[in-house]
Protein backbone atom coordinates (compact mmCIF):
# COMPACT_ATOMS: atom_id res chain seq x y z
CA UNK A 1 0.00 0.00 0.00
CA UNK A 2 1.81 3.49 -0.63
CA UNK A 3 0.90 6.67 0.87
CA UNK A 4 -1.54 7.99 -1.40
CA UNK A 5 -3.66 5.21 -0.89
CA UNK A 6 -3.37 5.01 2.58
CA UNK A 7 -4.06 8.59 3.40
CA UNK A 8 -7.43 7.76 1.28
CA UNK A 9 -8.27 4.93 3.55
CA UNK A 10 -7.49 7.23 6.65
CA UNK A 11 -10.03 9.96 5.42
CA UNK A 12 -12.34 7.14 4.31
CA UNK A 13 -12.44 5.37 7.76
CA UNK A 14 -11.84 8.71 9.99
CA UNK A 15 -15.50 9.74 11.75
CA UNK A 16 -17.28 12.48 9.96
CA UNK A 17 -18.29 15.43 11.97
CA UNK A 18 -21.92 15.93 11.89
CA UNK A 19 -21.56 20.07 10.91
CA UNK A 20 -25.03 20.95 10.77
CA UNK A 21 -26.24 19.00 13.57
CA UNK A 22 -23.30 20.69 15.48
CA UNK A 23 -23.97 23.94 14.79
CA UNK A 24 -27.47 24.00 15.43
CA UNK A 25 -26.57 22.75 18.73
CA UNK A 26 -24.10 25.55 19.05
CA UNK A 27 -26.47 28.05 18.02
CA UNK A 28 -29.22 26.65 20.75
CA UNK A 29 -27.07 26.26 23.69
CA UNK A 30 -25.21 30.07 23.48
CA UNK A 31 -28.57 31.90 22.72
CA UNK A 32 -29.79 30.03 25.37
CA UNK A 33 -27.17 31.26 27.25
CA UNK A 34 -27.45 34.44 26.41
CA UNK A 35 -31.48 34.34 26.95
CA UNK A 36 -31.23 33.23 30.25
CA UNK A 37 -28.39 35.92 31.49
CA UNK A 38 -31.12 38.45 30.33
CA UNK A 39 -33.80 37.25 32.25
CA UNK A 40 -31.43 36.67 35.43
CA UNK A 41 -29.90 40.42 34.73
CA UNK A 42 -33.39 42.04 34.40
CA UNK A 43 -34.29 39.95 38.02
CA UNK A 44 -31.33 41.15 39.67
CA UNK A 45 -32.19 44.83 38.64
CA UNK A 46 -35.91 44.43 39.53
CA UNK A 47 -35.65 42.96 42.70
CA UNK A 48 -32.32 44.14 44.08
CA UNK A 49 -32.39 47.09 42.63
CA UNK A 50 -28.71 46.97 41.38
CA UNK A 51 -27.52 49.19 38.40
CA UNK A 52 -27.14 47.42 34.97
CA UNK A 53 -23.65 47.54 35.36
CA UNK A 54 -23.57 45.67 38.61
CA UNK A 55 -26.25 43.92 37.29
CA UNK A 56 -23.76 42.13 34.21
CA UNK A 57 -20.65 41.49 36.97
CA UNK A 58 -23.16 39.47 38.89
CA UNK A 59 -24.31 37.54 36.60
CA UNK A 60 -20.45 36.91 35.24
CA UNK A 61 -20.12 35.73 38.76
CA UNK A 62 -23.15 33.52 39.02
CA UNK A 63 -22.35 31.94 35.60
CA UNK A 64 -18.51 31.20 36.54
CA UNK A 65 -20.14 30.31 40.05
CA UNK A 66 -22.91 27.46 38.40
CA UNK A 67 -20.03 26.01 35.71
CA UNK A 68 -17.32 25.61 37.67
CA UNK A 69 -19.33 23.49 40.14
CA UNK A 70 -20.70 21.26 37.26
CA UNK A 71 -17.34 20.63 35.73
CA UNK A 72 -16.70 19.74 39.27
CA UNK A 73 -19.41 17.14 39.72
CA UNK A 74 -18.50 15.79 36.35
CA UNK A 75 -21.50 17.10 34.58
CA UNK A 76 -19.99 19.37 31.97
CA UNK A 77 -17.37 17.68 29.96
CA UNK A 78 -21.29 15.79 28.87
CA UNK A 79 -22.61 19.19 27.72
CA UNK A 80 -19.46 20.15 26.14
CA UNK A 81 -19.21 16.98 23.70
CA UNK A 82 -22.47 18.17 22.65
CA UNK A 83 -23.31 21.43 22.44
CA UNK A 84 -19.13 22.24 21.63
CA UNK A 85 -19.27 26.32 20.98
CA UNK A 86 -21.94 26.64 22.41
CA UNK A 87 -20.55 26.60 25.66
CA UNK A 88 -16.96 27.07 24.67
CA UNK A 89 -17.57 30.56 23.66
CA UNK A 90 -19.48 32.19 26.46
CA UNK A 91 -18.11 32.82 29.83
CA UNK A 92 -18.50 28.66 30.91
CA UNK A 93 -15.89 27.64 28.36
CA UNK A 94 -13.28 30.03 30.49
CA UNK A 95 -14.38 28.77 34.05
CA UNK A 96 -14.80 24.87 32.54
CA UNK A 97 -11.02 25.84 31.32
CA UNK A 98 -10.22 26.66 34.51
CA UNK A 99 -11.92 24.24 36.58
CA UNK A 100 -10.85 21.07 34.87
CA UNK A 101 -6.71 21.54 34.48
CA UNK A 102 -6.92 21.95 38.15
CA UNK A 103 -8.79 18.87 39.21
CA UNK A 104 -7.06 17.11 36.26
CA UNK A 105 -3.28 18.02 37.91
CA UNK A 106 -4.77 18.23 42.06
CA UNK A 107 -2.46 14.74 42.82
CA UNK A 108 0.85 16.82 42.12
CA UNK A 109 0.38 19.10 44.91
CA UNK A 110 -1.10 22.82 45.50
CA UNK A 111 2.44 24.41 43.52
CA UNK A 112 3.29 22.38 41.24
CA UNK A 113 0.07 20.93 40.79
CA UNK A 114 -3.04 23.29 40.50
CA UNK A 115 -0.84 26.82 40.90
CA UNK A 116 0.90 26.02 37.67
CA UNK A 117 -1.54 24.53 35.27
CA UNK A 118 -4.98 26.55 36.44
CA UNK A 119 -4.32 28.61 34.04
CA UNK A 120 -2.81 26.43 31.26
CA UNK A 121 -5.83 26.51 29.05
CA UNK A 122 -7.66 30.01 30.19
CA UNK A 123 -4.11 31.79 29.65
CA UNK A 124 -4.36 32.52 26.30
CA UNK A 125 -6.96 34.54 26.59
CA UNK A 126 -6.11 36.38 29.48
CA UNK A 127 -2.70 37.53 27.58
CA UNK A 128 -4.35 38.00 24.17
CA UNK A 129 -6.90 40.22 25.61
CA UNK A 130 -4.38 42.20 28.16
CA UNK A 131 -1.40 42.91 24.99
CA UNK A 132 -4.49 43.47 22.71
CA UNK A 133 -6.32 46.00 24.93
CA UNK A 134 -3.07 47.60 26.18
CA UNK A 135 -1.93 48.20 22.39
CA UNK A 136 -5.20 49.52 21.55
CA UNK A 137 -5.32 51.67 24.03
CA UNK A 138 -1.73 53.10 23.36
CA UNK A 139 -2.88 53.64 20.07
CA UNK A 140 -6.17 55.47 20.41
CA UNK A 141 -3.96 57.80 23.46
CA UNK A 142 -1.61 58.53 20.02
CA UNK A 143 -4.13 58.95 17.64
CA UNK A 144 -6.82 60.93 19.68
CA UNK A 145 -4.55 62.79 22.63
CA UNK B 1 -37.25 42.34 22.56
CA UNK B 2 -33.96 42.82 24.57
CA UNK B 3 -34.56 38.69 25.34
CA UNK B 4 -34.81 38.32 21.59
CA UNK B 5 -31.92 40.25 20.53
CA UNK B 6 -29.68 38.63 23.09
CA UNK B 7 -30.23 35.04 22.41
CA UNK B 8 -29.78 35.73 18.80
CA UNK B 9 -26.64 37.55 19.15
CA UNK B 10 -25.36 34.84 21.22
CA UNK B 11 -26.33 32.05 19.29
CA UNK B 12 -24.97 33.34 16.15
CA UNK B 13 -21.75 34.40 17.51
CA UNK B 14 -21.35 31.07 18.61
CA UNK B 15 -22.91 29.41 15.47
CA UNK B 16 -20.38 31.41 13.35
CA UNK B 17 -17.34 29.87 15.90
CA UNK B 18 -19.03 26.39 15.67
CA UNK B 19 -18.63 26.93 11.73
CA UNK B 20 -15.20 28.12 11.74
CA UNK B 21 -14.21 25.40 14.28
CA UNK B 22 -15.63 22.44 12.29
CA UNK B 23 -13.83 23.38 8.73
CA UNK B 24 -10.37 24.82 9.87
CA UNK B 25 -7.80 23.27 12.15
CA UNK B 26 -8.34 26.00 14.91
CA UNK B 27 -8.42 24.27 18.46
CA UNK B 28 -10.99 26.43 20.72
CA UNK B 29 -8.33 28.10 22.40
CA UNK B 30 -7.69 30.07 19.05
CA UNK B 31 -10.82 30.71 18.57
CA UNK B 32 -11.27 31.97 22.28
CA UNK B 33 -8.32 33.50 22.26
CA UNK B 34 -9.24 35.35 18.42
CA UNK B 35 -12.81 36.41 20.30
CA UNK B 36 -11.25 38.20 23.16
CA UNK B 37 -9.06 40.15 20.28
CA UNK B 38 -12.37 40.55 18.36
CA UNK B 39 -13.89 42.27 21.29
CA UNK B 40 -11.11 44.39 22.75
CA UNK B 41 -11.05 46.05 18.47
CA UNK B 42 -14.96 45.84 18.61
CA UNK B 43 -14.56 48.27 21.61
CA UNK B 44 -12.00 50.44 20.01
CA UNK B 45 -14.13 51.25 17.47
CA UNK B 46 -16.89 51.91 19.24
CA UNK B 47 -18.82 49.16 18.80
CA UNK B 48 -19.39 46.81 21.01
CA UNK B 49 -21.29 49.71 23.45
CA UNK B 50 -24.23 49.67 21.01
CA UNK B 51 -24.11 46.19 21.53
CA UNK B 52 -24.56 45.94 24.83
CA UNK B 53 -27.29 48.18 24.40
CA UNK B 54 -29.13 46.52 22.06
CA UNK B 55 -28.28 42.83 23.06
CA UNK B 56 -27.24 43.31 26.62
CA UNK B 57 -26.80 40.11 28.43
CA UNK B 58 -26.69 38.28 25.02
CA UNK B 59 -23.39 40.22 24.38
CA UNK B 60 -21.71 40.01 28.17
CA UNK B 61 -21.96 36.48 28.54
CA UNK B 62 -19.85 35.45 25.68
CA UNK B 63 -15.67 35.58 26.05
CA UNK B 64 -15.49 38.81 23.24
CA UNK B 65 -16.28 41.12 26.73
CA UNK B 66 -13.62 40.05 28.25
CA UNK B 67 -11.73 42.10 25.33
CA UNK B 68 -14.72 44.90 25.84
CA UNK B 69 -14.02 45.11 29.61
CA UNK B 70 -10.43 45.60 29.74
CA UNK B 71 -10.18 48.18 26.86
CA UNK B 72 -12.78 50.51 28.75
CA UNK B 73 -11.44 49.62 32.16
CA UNK B 74 -7.97 50.92 30.41
CA UNK B 75 -8.98 54.11 28.97
CA UNK B 76 -11.45 54.81 32.05
CA UNK B 77 -8.05 54.33 34.36
CA UNK B 78 -6.00 57.09 31.76
CA UNK B 79 -8.39 59.73 31.92
CA UNK B 80 -8.16 59.96 35.55
CA UNK B 81 -4.47 59.19 36.16
CA UNK B 82 -2.29 59.17 33.00
CA UNK B 83 0.08 56.15 31.54
CA UNK B 84 0.53 54.47 34.86
CA UNK B 85 -3.70 54.61 34.80
CA UNK B 86 -4.23 52.40 31.81
CA UNK B 87 -1.60 49.60 33.90
CA UNK B 88 -3.63 49.79 36.85
CA UNK B 89 -7.25 50.46 35.19
CA UNK B 90 -6.74 47.70 32.95
CA UNK B 91 -8.00 44.80 34.92
CA UNK B 92 -10.13 46.60 37.25
CA UNK B 93 -13.51 45.22 35.77
CA UNK B 94 -12.23 42.04 34.43
CA UNK B 95 -10.72 41.04 37.95
CA UNK B 96 -14.39 39.56 39.00
CA UNK B 97 -14.42 36.96 36.18
CA UNK B 98 -10.33 36.12 37.00
CA UNK B 99 -10.56 36.62 40.76
CA UNK B 100 -13.77 34.79 41.29
CA UNK B 101 -12.94 32.03 38.64
CA UNK B 102 -9.58 31.26 40.73
CA UNK B 103 -11.57 31.78 44.31
CA UNK B 104 -14.18 28.83 42.83
CA UNK B 105 -11.98 26.61 40.96
CA UNK B 106 -9.91 26.23 44.39
CA UNK B 107 -12.49 25.64 46.45
CA UNK B 108 -14.45 22.91 44.00
CA UNK B 109 -10.66 21.04 43.57
CA UNK B 110 -10.69 20.84 47.42
CA UNK B 111 -13.66 19.68 47.73
CA UNK B 112 -14.48 17.17 44.73
CA UNK B 113 -12.23 14.54 43.35
CA UNK B 114 -11.67 14.51 39.56
CA UNK B 115 -13.63 11.97 38.04
CA UNK B 116 -11.58 9.75 35.18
Amino acid sequence: MNKDEYAKLVKELSPKEPRIKNAIYAFLVGGLIGFIGEVIVNILIESFGLARVDSYAWLALIIIGISCLLTALGKFDNFVTKAKCGLIVPTTGFAHSVQSASLDYKREGFVTGIGANAFKLAGSVIVAGIISAFFLIILKVMCYG
Amino acid sequence: MIYLNSFLFAGVVCLICQIVLDNSKLTPGHITSGLTVIGAILSYAGIYDKIIRWCGAGATTLISNFGHTLYSAGLQGYESSGFLGILTGLLSSCGVAIVSVIVFSFIFTIVFKSKD
